[in-house]
């Protein structure tokens, strides 16, 4: 099957020197480098733009979740948007109806997706591939029917409209705006989402879902529990997307059932696929093309935008099989050994 | 009790579609082992391709016979062009792709054609028979997918190139050292599979009407067909369409609001898998390890 990636830094290269500095310092001016670029950026730009980076954060959590569903196991998920909704619909109905805070629905939108997520896991252990993928498929066609119609507690067709949460008093003062305010809690969340990730996939459990994706019966025969971790991949998974919905439900203000089509389900296959499929960082730059790749391929083409994004998504495959971050990161591997300094 | 079999017998109709559909789907997965998502998509567009010859004052038949030849050789290079490259890659990279061609198809379609709803002619006339329980119609097109599927056990069973392909997805290493030549004959099952497709979507249309999302639910449909009558089997794929149409129209008429269709068809996919994971006619896939 696939072949594991060189490791960015094996002990050895962390000793060399490139033009000049150690490995360790160059990734320190890279942290902070990026630090400061995520922190000062909001302040830079327009609402909108700030908006539209916080819609690709909570896209990039969402895929970071299929992520490890699809990536590191295997499942080929076309219904992660059923779950999205849910945890969109899980935080404006506790919003709306009971007046809970905006940061207390994510704990039970999480909890909701993780139950719905094993439930569908279960069932999801009898298919393989493409199966999976239709399955699923099915479960995202059918969810804005389901939306509508049981219109007592989701609002019907209308949908459920909110109202943005306002930054704390304290930091309205310093000119953080609600925009800007939810920017920084959806990068927090991201974050943690992203060390969770790491914490949960390169190691002992990592390693099972990878032997489970790559040699099913040899990871049986190891003594990993298959459909145990299967079931558990399943459920981490759609946790995560549950959460990215509840948050995109409160930064967007709004929900209704045409917002979560089948084209959001196939969206997060995309995104995980271009960004780079088993790894994390491929999550972001899912969620870059998940926000940019339609609007672009709208000013090219506004008779065929879709073709335009078929297109793209096409050029992507052919020319990084691996997506963005699984073929750059190799790349970059040979770029740092040629640019050693003797 | 006449409307409950009236609504089995015009059920049928509806699963004779399905079944011509679900008939594709395990065409290319006997070949390919592959699903192909874009499967509606093409169907719809060979659909368009028949209109267009229709409307240039082509004989109904004349451009039946020339979509299906368009669509054989349309099917043929889709493979060889864009499946090809992705064929030793990831399976993620194979769904992707063909959910490209998905879009490309449906936005396309809209493009040149606009996303205006046409009438499609129908070759059968449109009378009542069997007491008012079908039409002529409905029976035109159970005739046509049975004669097509006679056509395939016929390919399958008795032609050398039918048996090399059954060779070719059974086992391709062996086939290749027989002689066969695998490539082409996973080209020539994306050939079979969109040709069938285009008769699907020409037998579909005028009941649908013809429009670029006209396929979006019908995949689903055939697909539960595929699965219930077991994703290896022919036959299978035929009568559990059949089975699909049948219990969609009860349904929608006698237990649930026809806007929760879809979801009948979901809830048909997951019973199906949990208890019966072969279906009606499939056998077991066994994997050598």
């Amino acid at each position: 099957m696939e072949t594991p990636l060189p490791a960015m830094t094996p002990a050895g290269l962390a000793q060399d020197r490139y033009a000049g500095l150690s490995f360790t310092a160059w990734r320190w001016i890279g942290t902070l480098a990026l630090i400061t670029l995520v922190a000062v950026l909001p302040f830079r730009l327009s609402s909108y733009h700030v908006f539209e980076l916080t819609m690709v954060m909570i896209y990039a959590i969402a895929v970071l979740g299929l992520n490890i569903l699809t990536g590191y196991n295997g499942q080929i998920s076309l219904g992660h948007g059923a779950f999205f909704a849910a945890g969109a619909y899980t935080a404006a109905i506790l919003m709306h109806r009971y007046g809970v805070p905006y940061w207390a629905t994510l704990p039970p939108a999480a909890l909701i997706c993780f139950v719905l997520g094993v439930l569908f896991g279960l069932p999801a252990l009898r298919f393989e591939g493409p199966y999976l993928a239709l399955v699923t498929l099915a479960m995202a066609l059918a969810t804005p029917q389901l939306l509508k119609y049981f219109d007592t507690w989701t609002g019907g067709q209308q949908g459920i409209n909110l109202v943005k949460p306002m930054p704390p008093a304290a930091l309205v003062g310093l000119g953080l705006d609600r925009d800007r305010w939810l920017y920084f809690v959806v990068l927090v969340v991201l974050l943690l989402a992203i060390r969770i990730a790491i914490n949960l996939l390169h190691g002992r459990t990592g390693r099972a879902l990878v032997a489970i994706r790559d040699q099913p019966i040899a990871a049986a025969a190891m003594g990993i529990h298959t459909a145990l971790y299967k079931t558990l991949a399943f459920g981490t998974s759609t946790l995560f997307t549950g959460v990215a919905g509840a948050l995109a439900a409160i930064v967007v203000g709004y929900v209704s059932p045409e917002g979560y089509s089948l084209f959001l389900s196939v969206s997060f296959l995309v995104g995980s696929a271009v960004g780079g499929i088993a790894t994390i960082g491929g999550a972001v730059v899912g969620g870059m093309f998940i926000q940019f790749v339609p609007n672009l391929a709208n000013d090219i083409s506004d008779a065929a935008p879709w073709a335009i994004y078929g297109l793209a998504m096409l050029l992507f495959m052919y020319t990084m099989p691996r997506g963005v971050v699984g073929s750059l990161g190799p790349w970059l591997t040979r770029l740092m050994q040629k640019t050693r300094a003797g | 009790m006449h409307q409950f079999l009236q609504q089995i017998f015009s059920g049928f109709a509806a699963g004779a579609i399905y079944a011509s559909l679900a008939l594709a789907l395990v065409m290319i997965y006997r070949a390919t082992d592959l699903v192909n998502f874009a499967q509606g998509e093409m169907a719809m567009f060979s659909t368009y391709i028949a209109w267009t010859l229709v409307n240039a004052g082509l004989p109904f038949w004349g451009a039946f016979l020339m979509t299906i030849a368009i669509s054989f050789a349309g099917g043929m290079a889709i493979e060889r062009a864009l499946i090809r490259p992705v064929e030793n890659a990831p399976v993620l990279a194979a769904v992707v792709v063909t959910i490209a061609l998905l879009l490309i198809f449906n936005s396309t379609a809209g493009w040149i054609y606009s996303y205006t709803v046409q009438d499609f002619p129908s070759p059968f006339p449109d009378r009542p028979v069997f007491g008012a329980l079908m039409t002529t119609r409905d029976l035109g097109v159970i005739a046509v997918t049975l004669v097509m599927l006679l056509l395939l056990v016929v390919f399958f069973r008795f032609t050398a190139t039918g048996l090399a392909m059954r060779a070719a997805a059974q086992n391709p290493d062996s086939a290749r050292l027989c002689g066969i030549r695998v490539g082409r004959m996973l080209a020539i099952g994306w050939g079979l599979a969109a040709a069938i497709g285009a008769t699907a979507g020409i037998m579909v249309a005028p009941v649908l009407f013809l429009d670029p999302n006209m396929m979006g639910g019908v995949l689903i449909y055939a697909f539960a067909g595929a699965l219930l009558g077991g994703i290896t089997s022919p036959v299978g794929a035929v009568v559990g369409g059949l089975i699909v149409g049948m219990t969609e129209n009860l349904v929608g008429t006698y237990l649930i609001a026809s806007q929760l269709k879809l979801t009948v068809a979901f809830a048909l996919i997951i019973l199906v898998l949990v208890f019966r994971p072969n279906g009606l006619f499939g056998t077991a896939i066994v994997r050598r390890v």
